[in-house]
């Protein structure tokens, strides 16, 4: 099952280090990752998506704890947050096709960040499901290049809850 | 302001920290802190193996409670600590390391002796540094000791490029200790610790298993008087032994696949694990799924993370086994004593009649050079006042068995990382914490050649160490494997008389005595326990003996092989 931790760290040299290894040192597969500074600059917030059952999740949580700079941790419910990925794609097109992939692009509320001969480079901002979808319908156009920042996530409510 | 350098900054913190004695060995990158040490009044060990300053800091800090430290230089010096580390790391020591680094400007660049060690270490470090600026170094070394000896104890290692060594910094500067994100929890939670009297209280069946954090938090004694009043007999971990008085009646031994008969039983039928400070680890469960099927567990950790990790727990505590025990013990006999024992009575008559129906065995009556008679041979000399090390295979478990341990911080053993090498070096650290003490390395003939080389670090710091040799010709612990498990296939396990241990031992400036004759165990202990030098007593054991009982790998630990009573 995927859980999304959300870890609050001392912005040190090599706690990213540290973090990582203790995933892969424990076993556990990290889908994504994603880093950086917090509100107070000398704090990083890591947004992590990790497979895991749910007594693995509470080792992770329980190791990640012992980590030395690291402040704070929580496992998102996936129900009260709100989370966005942003994504890069660079699709093939020639002039046939170019107007067919701007149509989806609209419909997705997506941008076209930058137009060449033969590409397009879109940029999607929102949930896996709708970047994935988005992705399908792109794909037999000719997927050139996808980058995407990894999931990040925030609690919804003006409770600060980390 | 008058300015020190960076390396005189280090000795300054040492010595605040109340750093008496360290062990290491230079190199390039670490001269300006040798050259600091020469003017200190700290006793610097030299070890002619970074390894052994690693295990002699580590065993340094089991025998006095004290943080350990060591030194090595960059790159291979380092990596010759990792053993070391890592040993302390699975067993929770607390020792702080010192590497030298190449200077600021060259990290990254392959320079000469460069290696990652903050990378290296990290997975086998409470938690490590790498110096950068000189204004953070009194701080880092602060927080270095704080982290390394609170909490679950661990090392915790710190990288000094030689440019901060040779930098300079204000005399006056102080470190202060700045850790937003580590607070160890101490103190048990109160509702629980009630629940888990109340638990222990209706319980008919309980048992305690006693481990290396009881030792390490200084609740050995609260355990064994909370035991003793309450009548609950204890198994011990390996490294639980010291924590619970071997002679009491009520004192179950080891536990695990060399444990005893009756402990493995307890375990099994017991119908509730009180566990402090122990984290059950595959060498005490067997076979998890078939590990104590009745029991429901109290699992008193100071590591949360240690809680659930392996066993199912009905009621965790997470503190410090001393705390929590001081706090149990009060709850506990709030409540009616009398009708607790007697609640369980039954359960604790079995479990002496098991004790008495089997004993840890061996043929007594056999003519020949038997370790286990050795072992208790070395008990009664030392009158169980020794400090004794081990190394790791069959010998460790003879120690372990055969030895009665009484007092806590008496059995130095390398039991998380099971490292061959340990016992020597392990010796010369205690020795030099506890030079009162007689301090005895109960050794394997393959395991000493791992680091023989420390028999110059003992004699030359007359640190006069026992090295009592249990010398089977063979790797014996994996002979052991091979005969049960592998057909008597003996693949590279046959060491025997490649070396005269005797000569060796007075090559190094020691003494060396042989022992082929039982007769003869007595005044061989006798004479190495007078002899103000280190001595190393080779005694030729019979080669093939197993250590029994046994576990096989992957079997649950009901089912034992062992003697034929
Ligand atoms: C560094 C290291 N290498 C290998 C092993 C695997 N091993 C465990 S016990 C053992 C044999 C030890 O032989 P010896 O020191 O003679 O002890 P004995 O079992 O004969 O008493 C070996 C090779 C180990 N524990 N540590
Ligand atoms: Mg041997």
């Amino acid at each position: 099952m995927n859980h999304i931790i959300s870890v609050l760290v001392e912005n040190k040299a090599g706690v990213l280090a540290k973090i990582s290894g203790l995933f892969s040192r424990r076993g556990f597969n990290i889908d994504s990752l994603a880093v950086g500074t917090t509100e107070d600059k000398s704090i990083s917030r890591i947004t992590i998506v990790v497979q895991a059952d749910q007594r693995g999740i509470e080792q992770v949580v329980k190791q990640l704890y012992k980590l030395i700079n690291v402040l704070k941790i929580q496992e998102l419910d996936p129900a009260n947050i709100v989370e966005r990925e942003l994504v890069l794609i660079k699709v093939a097109t020639d002039s046939k096709n170019r107007a067919e992939i701007l149509e989806i692009v609209n419909i997705f509320r997506a941008n076209i960040v930058d137009v060449a001969k033969k590409s397009l480079l879109i940029e999607i901002t929102g949930t896996s499901t709708k970047v994935d979808a988005l992705r399908e319908l792109l794909d037999p156009y000719g997927i050139l290049e996808l980058t995407r920042t990894g999931k990040i996530a925030s609690t919804r409510g003006s409770k600060k809850k980390i | 302001m008058s300015k020190i350098t960076g390396a005189h900054m280090i000795i300054k913190c040492l010595k605040q920290e109340g750093v008496g004695v360290i062990f290491g060995y230079p190199g390039g990158k670490v001269i300006p802190l040798y050259d600091a040490l020469y003017d200190s009044d700290i006793f610097h060990i030299l070890v002619r193996h970074e390894q052994a300053a690693a295990h002699a800091a580590d065993a340094y800090a089991r025998a006095t409670g004290k943080t350990g430290v060591c030194i090595a230089t960059s790159g291979p010096g380092g990596t010759n600590l990792v053993t070391g580390i890592a040993n302390a790391y699975m067993d929770s020591v607390p020792i702080v390391a010192f590497t030298g680094q190449v200077s600021t400007v060259e990290i990254g660049t392959d320079a000469f002796q460069e290696a990652d060690i903050t990378g290296i270490t990290a997975p086998i470090t409470k938690h490590n540094y790498l110096v950068k600026d000189i204004k953070d170094l009194p701080s880092i070394i602060k927080e270095a000791f704080y982290i390394a000896s609170t909490g679950r104890p661990g090392p915790v290692l710190i990288d000094v490029p030689v440019d901060i060594s040779t930098g300079l910094i204000d005399e006056k500067a102080e470190g202060e200790i700045d850790l937003p994100g580590y607070k160890p929890t101490y103190k048990g939670n109160q509702k629980q610790i009630k629940q888990a009297a109340k638990k222990i209280y209706e319980s008919k069946k309980p048992v305690i298993f006693s481990g290396g954090g009881v030792i390490s938090s200084g609740a050995s004694e609260i355990l064994t008087s909370f035991a003793e009043k309450a009548k609950i007999p204890v198994i011990t971990s390996l490294l639980g032994m010291g924590s619970f008085p071997e002679h009491s009646p009520l004192a179950l031994n080891m536990a695990g696949m060399h444990g005893t008969r009756y402990a493995n039983t307890a375990f099994t039928q017991s119908d509730l694990i009180i566990a402090v400070g122990a984290r059950f680890d595959d060498r005490v469960t067997g076979k998890v799924s078939g590990f104590a099927p009745e029991a429901e567990v109290i699992h008193i950790d100071i590591d949360p993370a240690e809680i659930g990790k392996i066993i199912k727990t009905a009621i965790p505590v997470v503190g410090n086994a001393k705390d929590v025990l001081t706090d149990l013990n009060k709850r506990y006999f709030e409540m009616d004593n009398a009708k607790s024992i007697d609640r369980k009575k039954e359960w604790v008559a079995h479990l002496m009649e098991l004790k008495e129906k089997f004993p840890l065995m061996y043929d007594k009556k056999s003519p020949n050079l038997k370790p286990a008679y050795i072992v208790e041979k070395i008990y009664e000399h030392t009158e169980g006042k020794a400090i004794i090390c081990t190394e790791v295979g069959q010998n460790q478990m003879w120690a372990a068995q055969f030895y009665k341990f009484t007092q806590p911080r008496t059995f130095i053993s390398s039991g998380g990382l099971g490292t061959m090498g340990f016992g020597l070096p392990a010796a010369i650290g205690a020795k030099a914490g506890r030079p009162d003490k007689t301090v005895i390395d109960i050794a394997g003939d393959g395991s000493i050649q791992m680091v023989s080389q420390e028999l110059a670090t003992a004699v030359s710091n007359r640190l006069p160490i026992k090295i009592m040799l249990l010398n089977n010709g063979y790797l014996g612990m994996v002979r052991q494997w091979q005969e049960l498990f592998f057909k008597k296939r003996y693949s590279h396990t046959c060491i025997r008389e490649c070396v005269d241990f005797v000569k060796l031992a007075e090559a190094y400036g020691g003494v060396g005595l042989r022992v082929t004759d039982k007769k003869d165990v007595d005044s061989a202990i006798k004479e190495a326990l007078e002899t103000d030098n280190v001595v190393l007593v080779d005694f030729w054991i019979e080669s093939e003996e197993n250590v029994y009982p046994m576990v096989a790998p992957g079997a649950p630990i009901s089912e034992m092989l062992e003697w034929e009573y």
